[in-house]
């Protein structure tokens, strides 16, 4: 590092590594590193530990749900994972669960991607239904197509709308410098209407043996464009080789940012936008960039959501849909980090899964439950967002012990404003 | 400007500046449109279009003389003004007269309360210091618990003050994570959100199971100016508005009174400028922001009390639908200014007010243009940020000394 950076911070390491991040990002994931796996497990604790105590104030039994909630995520399965019959119910709430994960995977990933440049993608939810919205259209026409084709261009097709839903965010935050948080939320409430509109009565997409009956339901996808199952029956929601498409997602994501020049530039500028510009990094090309690799991962979510197991979607499906905004909470709790987003996307997976379909309980009503999956999702956000005032206040004290505080210029890092 | 040139002649100047032409251009492009609908309703094409023109060269002039930004705006609204009038004439007297009535204003005004309280509370918090991206969750809280109050207690007034309450509770817990563990404020936004949207939810269920709230909930009353009967401009726009449409109005003016000329005005502001300044002459830089978060998020929920108990009379799951952002946006289209934000909400009231209206011409394309606000939205911010300045210190933790 050199050039203005040098003489202003001093040319000790340690100086340097502190006063540059200049974006919400960066200093999260700078000082959220540090923590390593300790401070997401707490913050994860916290926010179930509260979740309970709301559901005991409101008169339920919160050790009795959480079971109950860990029996319907299936996870009494890996008691004894030989017995992979999906008729044994714990095996089958299991493939659920790594059914829900997968969409999670991918829309961490977005919001990760994102964050590694600096941004925040809160347009998950609008780039999942773009992308799901086209794999159903690629997946109702072109019937004559061979199997592996037409499921490849289905799945291209998802992932290239969600990448150009995403880049408008990023296109307006080069151009105009409008803030990706309120752009991507406005582009997710007109995906959302757009959805309203072709699967209603009379819509475009929908299907045409709905039409009649009033239903505004999309038809089903051709049997040429459905994805493989693999673990289960494909009429009852079996797991889909998605699955293993978005574990090469988190493979490719790690690729992509540590061992790419475009990751190094993403990476770049999400730490510090000014001093990546003045080592003669494109910011403007980097965030559209970035951007749009991030909708493709959520677009891909909604191809393989599409032809894995849902197959149609309605004007319900469009207002229920909350995938995309799951995985503003995976992202942050997975520390933007491949490995960290896979495991948040199955705790996830499994709280979704566990709260509401595979619930069989008479302790909380599933409807209610499942709003306890979202404030346990806004706590861990909220919580991650305070964890840097404790590692910050760890960093600081490991400092003073190392040298007699100096005095510093007031760190007071520069905020992206609204 | 910082020469000072003298009264008379700045005045002239004044007008004569490029973005002032431009200004005058954006003006002259929305008068074009304004003309081809009623109660005008002008058949002939010849006016639209040469008031267009005239636009259009406002915007050039204004744009060669380095406004680029307005000058383009007034190229647009010309084109766009002209090209909207030409189309209006394309259709049907009887359908303008169906879309365009006295109570469009009326209906404007009716969508752009929840946005117009919202703009002003975010306004205070962020004239502190404080980006509060939680407005839309603080509104949903509001909404909740306004009704939910109201029809507990069984009088709207306890439902507007509990949901005040339910609002200032949750900006509570945004500014203690914002002000004094120095979160980030845009992530602790976000959770605020989703916490709300948990919190809404898990009560809905919980206290209605699901089901409607009951009918017959006391309602904010409308303010009635004219009688039922009467019908005219005045009486169909303005003659029977609710109470809390009326206040949001009176509301501009108080927020800019204070805001601008009070101590506590100056105080804010100064929080939100130079933190350190106002810390160093002896303002409690942590008790104003804390102040003025409390307050953006009283203000956000009776944007959403308004909708449930004055409005909507009933409560479904997510009923904001993204309104705490718009008026977010019209905050910053308004440049952090109260009546710059009133105009924006305004704006955008005007568009979710029309697409309710738009159905005539395609019952098929009604749900689409349900998105006019949000594309609107996108636009403005898009098409003004660089124009509009953010308080210096907006986002910014302070940590005493």
């Amino acid at each position: 590092m050199s050039g203005p950076l040098a003489p202003q911070h001093g040319s000790e390491p340690e100086e340097i590594k502190q006063a540059p991040p200049s974006t919400v990002a960066s200093r999260l994931e700078m000082r959220q590193r540090a923590g390593g796996i300790i401070v997401p497990v707490l913050t994860a604790l916290l926010a179930f530990l509260i979740g309970g105590l709301l559901v005991l104030a409101t008169g339920h039994n919160p050790i009795q749900a959480y079971w109950d909630i860990i029996k319907g995520a299936g996870l009494n399965w890996l008691a004894h994972p030989t017995n992979t019959d999906v008729a044994n119910t714990a095996a089958y709430n299991f493939s659920q669960t790594l059914l829900q994960t997968t969409p999670l995977i991918l829309t961490g990933l977005a919001v990760a991607f994102a964050f590694r440049c600096g941004m925040f993608n809160i347009g998950g939810n609008g780039q999942y239904l773009v992308g799901l919205y086209v794999a159903n259209w690629i997946g109702i026409s072109f019937v004559n197509l061979a199997k592996p084709t037409h499921i490849l261009l289905a799945v291209a097709g998802a992932a290239l709308a969600g990448a150009i839903w995403a880049g408008i965010a990023g296109f307006l935050k080069a151009t105009t410098g409008a803030h990706e948080v309120i752009t991507t939320i406005m582009l997710n409430w007109i995906a959302y209407w757009i959805g309203n509109y072709i699967f209603q009565q009379g819509g475009p997409l929908q299907g045409a043996a709905n039409k009649p009956l009033d239903i505004p339901i999309s038809g089903d996808v051709a049997q040429s464009a459905k994805l493989p199952v693999f673990w289960g029956d494909a009429d009852l929601q079996g797991l889909h080789i998605g699955f293993f498409v978005a574990i090469g997602a988190l493979f490719v994501f790690w690729l992509i940012l540590n061992r790419t020049t475009l990751g190094y530039e993403v990476r770049a500028v999400g730490y510090n936008p000014d001093a990546a510009a003045y080592g003669g990094i494109k910011v403007r090309t980097n965030y559209i960039r970035a951007m749009a690799i991030s909708g493709a991962f959520a677009g891909l979510a909604g191809g393989l959501d599409m032809l894995g197991y849902l197959y149609h979607f309605g004007t319900t499906d469009v207002q229920a849909a909350s995938i995309g905004f799951l995985g503003i909470a995976v992202a942050l709790l997975g520390r933007n980090t491949a490995l960290g987003v896979g495991l948040a996307a199955f705790l996830f997976g499994g709280l979704l899964y566990g709260t509401t379909h595979g619930l069989q309980s008479g302790t909380i009503d599933p409807s209610l439950a499942g709003h306890l999956t979202e404030m346990i999702q806004g706590l861990v956000v909220l919580f991650v967002g305070a964890d840097v005032l404790i590692l910050a206040v760890w960093n600081s004290r490991r400092k003073l012990k190392r040298k007699q505080p100096t005095p510093t210029r007031a760190t007071e890092p520069e905020a992206a404003s609204s | 400007m910082s020469t000072y040139v003298g009264t008379v002649q700045r005045a002239g100047s004044r007008l004569a500046e490029p973005t002032s032409l431009g200004s005058i251009g954006v003006t002259i492009g929305v008068i074009a449109f304004v003309l081809a609908i009623p109660p005008i309703a002008a058949r002939s094409p010849l006016w639209p279009i040469l008031l267009g023109i005239v636009a259009i060269l406002f915007g050039i002039a204004s744009a060669s003389r380095g406004a680029y930004r307005v000058g383009f705006g007034a190229i647009a609204s010309g084109v766009l003004g002209t090209a909207l009038a030409v189309l209006a004439m394309q259709s049907s007297t009887a359908h303008l007269n169906q879309v365009f009535t006295a109570s469009l204003i009326a209906s404007m005004l009716v969508f752009a309360t929840p946005l117009t309280f919202g703009a002003l509370g975010g306004m205070f918090s962020e004239r502190s210091g404080v980006v509060n991206i939680g407005l839309e969750g603080m509104m949903l809280m509001g909404a909740f618990w306004g009704i939910w109050g109201a029809d507990k207690t069984g009088s709207w007034v306890w439902g507007v003050l509990i949901a005040m309450a339910s609002g200032g509770a949750l900006a509570l817990v945004h500014a203690f994570f914002a002000i004094h563990l120095r979160a980030d404020q845009i992530v602790g936004g976000v959770a605020v959100n989703f916490l709300a949207l948990g919190i809404t939810g898990y009560f809905f269920v919980q206290l209605y199971h699901g089901n409607n709230i009951p009918t017959g909930v006391s309602q904010i009353p409308d303010v009635k100016l004219t009688s039922e009967s009467s019908h005219g401009f005045f009486a169909d726009s303005f003659g029977h508005l609710n109470l809390m449409i009326w206040i949001a109005i009176l509301f501009v003016p108080l927020s800019y009174i204070v805001l601008f000329k009070t101590p506590i005005g100056l105080r804010i502001r100064a929080c939100g400028e130079h933190p350190r300044a106002a810390d160093t002459v002896g303002i409690n830089v942590y008790a104003i922001r804390y102040g003025a978060v409390i307050l953006s998020g009283i203000l956000a929920a009776m944007g959403g009390a308004y909708l449930t108990v004055g409005y909507l009379n009933t409560y479904n799951e997510n009923v904001t639908a993204g309104r705490g952002f718009i008026a977010l946006a019209a905050m910053i289209f308004g440049n952090w200014r109260p009546f710059g934000a009133f105009g924006a909400a305004l704006l955008f009231g005007f568009s979710t007010a029309l697409a309710f209206r738009l159905p005539v011409y395609s019952a098929n394309g009604a749900v689409l243009f349900q998105a006019l606000p949000y594309v609107l939205t996108l636009i403005a911010v898009a098409g003004v940020i660089g124009r509009t300045v953010p308080p210096a210190a907006d986002g910014k933790p302070y940590k005493k000394q």
